[in-house]
């Protein structure tokens, strides 16, 4: 397997990202896998985790733990504080209008399975139709099944092309009378393309008909405003944007989420309770039954705050050379075909090595330290489209360089060794 | 590579890429299904059975090198043999690739099957190796639910 090292064209003018500098905000990236230094890959399924927010997990574990909004003890109001702060955070994140749009879920998972629920149950009727494109992630699939096949709905689906585009004009044709709302991804997770959400949401609208982005894929990559996308729902997983697992967000318009329905019942989610009858509490609580994570949204607010100190666009400049030295390194390579080529593409590559399952190829390539996902990515429709029982996937972030991409391509020089002796 | 040498060993690569008993037995007296939703990896086993001895044994699907050879070798192994000596044989090599108490000191005695005895030093790819076993087990057992090594 031979190694084209063709020049890729450095950005010139802005003061590149201090990579260096920031990898040792990170303990994971330190570490020796396999007696070789972490090559971490696989960002696109979890993100490491900056030390800022490891130590405001334990900072809050340690010097700040209560219950929130109930108690008027002196660590209750410190821990309300600043839950309540961390909501502030992820307002600014979204460019929500109001910090109570900002609703704290597991993940993007939760973020979804509560809208298709509390939605699907107040508007859905026999015969409505809920549309959702061909490259959704499986959580922005299930709920909708199952909501459509308990309320007698339809699930539709926008088509895309062997790019890995959305075909806009069968979107527009699939927009009818009888949509009740389109549920889309922002960012695809196994093939990297960036969808076009606000002119989805432009061509929605114009029909009435509301949607929810799944936004897992893209806030680790892209600046957020929900404000400019204009989209009714949007929603996020911390673990996937260097804040901790089991925390995400949910955003929703303040008339879509006043409108609907709870999706949970439980403690701090209600006004008054009685055997005969409750009335509920007003958003954000209404949706947030029970103790939530947290140490998680203040986990997830110091990621916030992580992010907010770098320089989003020399980020962006990096992810997007990461993505052609890896496209042109990946592509150069004999019997590696590329999955996903979308011309607008997030820091993702998803490829297929000719006559080797991209599992044979993830095991042997983790041998040399390099971590890659391997699999359908929770995208199975994705792989039967472009007839592939699997695909290899190298996520990057904005602490890899093009050294991890040499030693992904290193690595896959063992899979020929392998396979082809 | 050591640890992948034993893993990918020259007996695996070659039933990886010329699969042994690769058909679909029409008719089958029994068959059944099975999926690793991991990986993606699915296959069928088909037996042809006379009384209790597995007389005929084929497989199709897809999957990774370790479980299409696992499929393959594990036909091989066997055709011939009578029920009770196929689930032995079963639990010999489930044994050997998790490194479990009772694997045969010395995997030879599985003959060819002894290739995958390297399996044990990846634990992820456990059920690719005995995804096919479970599902021929599925089938001698005449399961009506596909099996799935989630």
């Amino acid at each position: 397997m031979t190694t084209v090292r063709s020049p890729v064209s450095p950005s010139a003018a802005r003061p590149a990202l201090d990579v260096a500098k920031l990898r040792a905000d990170f303990p994971a990236l330190q570490l020796n896998v396999r007696g070789k230094p972490l090559v971490y890959l696989d960002n696109a399924a979890t993100s490491q985790k900056p030390r800022a927010v490891l130590e405001a997990l334990k900072r809050y574990y340690e010097e700040g733990n209560a219950n929130v909004h109930r108690g008027v003890h002196y660590l209750s109001e410190h821990a309300t504080a600043a839950y309540e702060a961390a909501r502030e955070k992820a307002r600014r994140l979204l460019n929500a209008k109001e910090a109570r749009e900002v609703i704290f879920v597991r993940g993007t998972t939760e973020g979804v399975n509560l809208v298709a629920s509390s939605f699907g149950h107040a508007y859905l009727q026999p015969g409505d139709e809920v549309l959702v494109s061909a490259m959704e992630h499986h959580s922005n699939i299930v709920p909708w099944q199952l909501v459509c096949e308990e309320r007698g709905a339809k699930l539709k689906v926008i088509p895309m092309n062997r790019r890995g585009e959305l075909l806009l004009d069968e979107y527009e044709k699939l927009l009818g009378p009888r949509t009740k709302i389109v549920a889309v991804v922002h960012v695809s997770n196994s093939l990297g393309t960036i969808n076009p959400i606000a002119e989805m949401v432009r061509l929605a609208h114009a029909r009435g008909i509301p949607v929810l982005v799944d936004g897992a894929q893209a806030a680790p990559h892209l600046p957020i405003d929900v404000q400019a996308l204009a989209c009714d729902f949007y929603t996020v997983s911390g673990h996937k944007m260097f804040g901790p697992t089991g925390i995400g967000l949910l955003y929703g318009r303040t008339d879509r989420l006043e409108a609907l329905p709870p999706y949970q019942g439980g403690g701090d989610m209600i006004r008054s309770v009685t055997f005969a009858k409750t009335t509920f509490a007003p958003i954000p609580a209404k949706f947030e039954a029970g103790t939530p994570h947290i140490a998680g949204a203040i986990g997830l607010g110091a990621a916030i705050d992580y992010l907010a100190g770098l320089d989003r666009e020399a980020v962006a400049a990096h992810e997007q050379d990461l993505l052609g030295y890896a496209t042109e390194q990946l592509s150069a390579l004999p019997g590696v075909r590329l999955i996903g080529t979308a011309a607008h593409k997030a820091s993702v590559v998803s490829f297929v090595v000719e006559g080797v399952h991209a599992h044979d190829v993830g095991t042997i390539v983790d041998q040399q330290g390099v971590a890659i996902r391997t699999g359908h990515h929770c995208t199975q429709p994705v792989m039967e489209f472009f007839g592939v029982p699997a695909t290899a996937r190298a996520s990057f972030a904005f602490y890899n360089t093009r050294a991890d991409v040499d030693a992904l391509v290193a690595a896959l020089g063992t899979v020929e060794q392998v396979f082809r002796k | 590579m050591n640890d992948l040498a034993d893993l990918y060993q020259q007996t695996i690569l070659e039933h990886n890429r010329h699969p042994r008993n690769f058909k679909k037995l029409e008719p089958a007296d029994r068959s059944a299904e099975g999926n690793n939703p991991l990986c993606g990896d699915h296959l069928t086993v088909y037996l042809r059975l006379d009384g209790d001895v597995i007389k005929e044994i084929g497989f199709q699907g897809s999957g990774c090198a370790i479980s299409t050879a696992s499929a393959s070798l594990m036909t091989a192994a066997v055709s011939g043999k009578t029920r009770s000596e196929a689930k032995r044989l079963f639990h010999d090599f489930h044994q050997m690739v998790t490194g479990g108490a009772d694997a045969p000191a010395d995997p030879q005695v599985l003959g060819k099957l002894a290739a995958f005895a390297g399996v044990r030093q990846f634990p992820a790819r456990v059920k690719c190796a005995s995804l096919s076993w479970h599902t021929l087990h599925a089938a001698l057992e005449g399961a009506a639910q596909p099996v799935s090594t989630e």
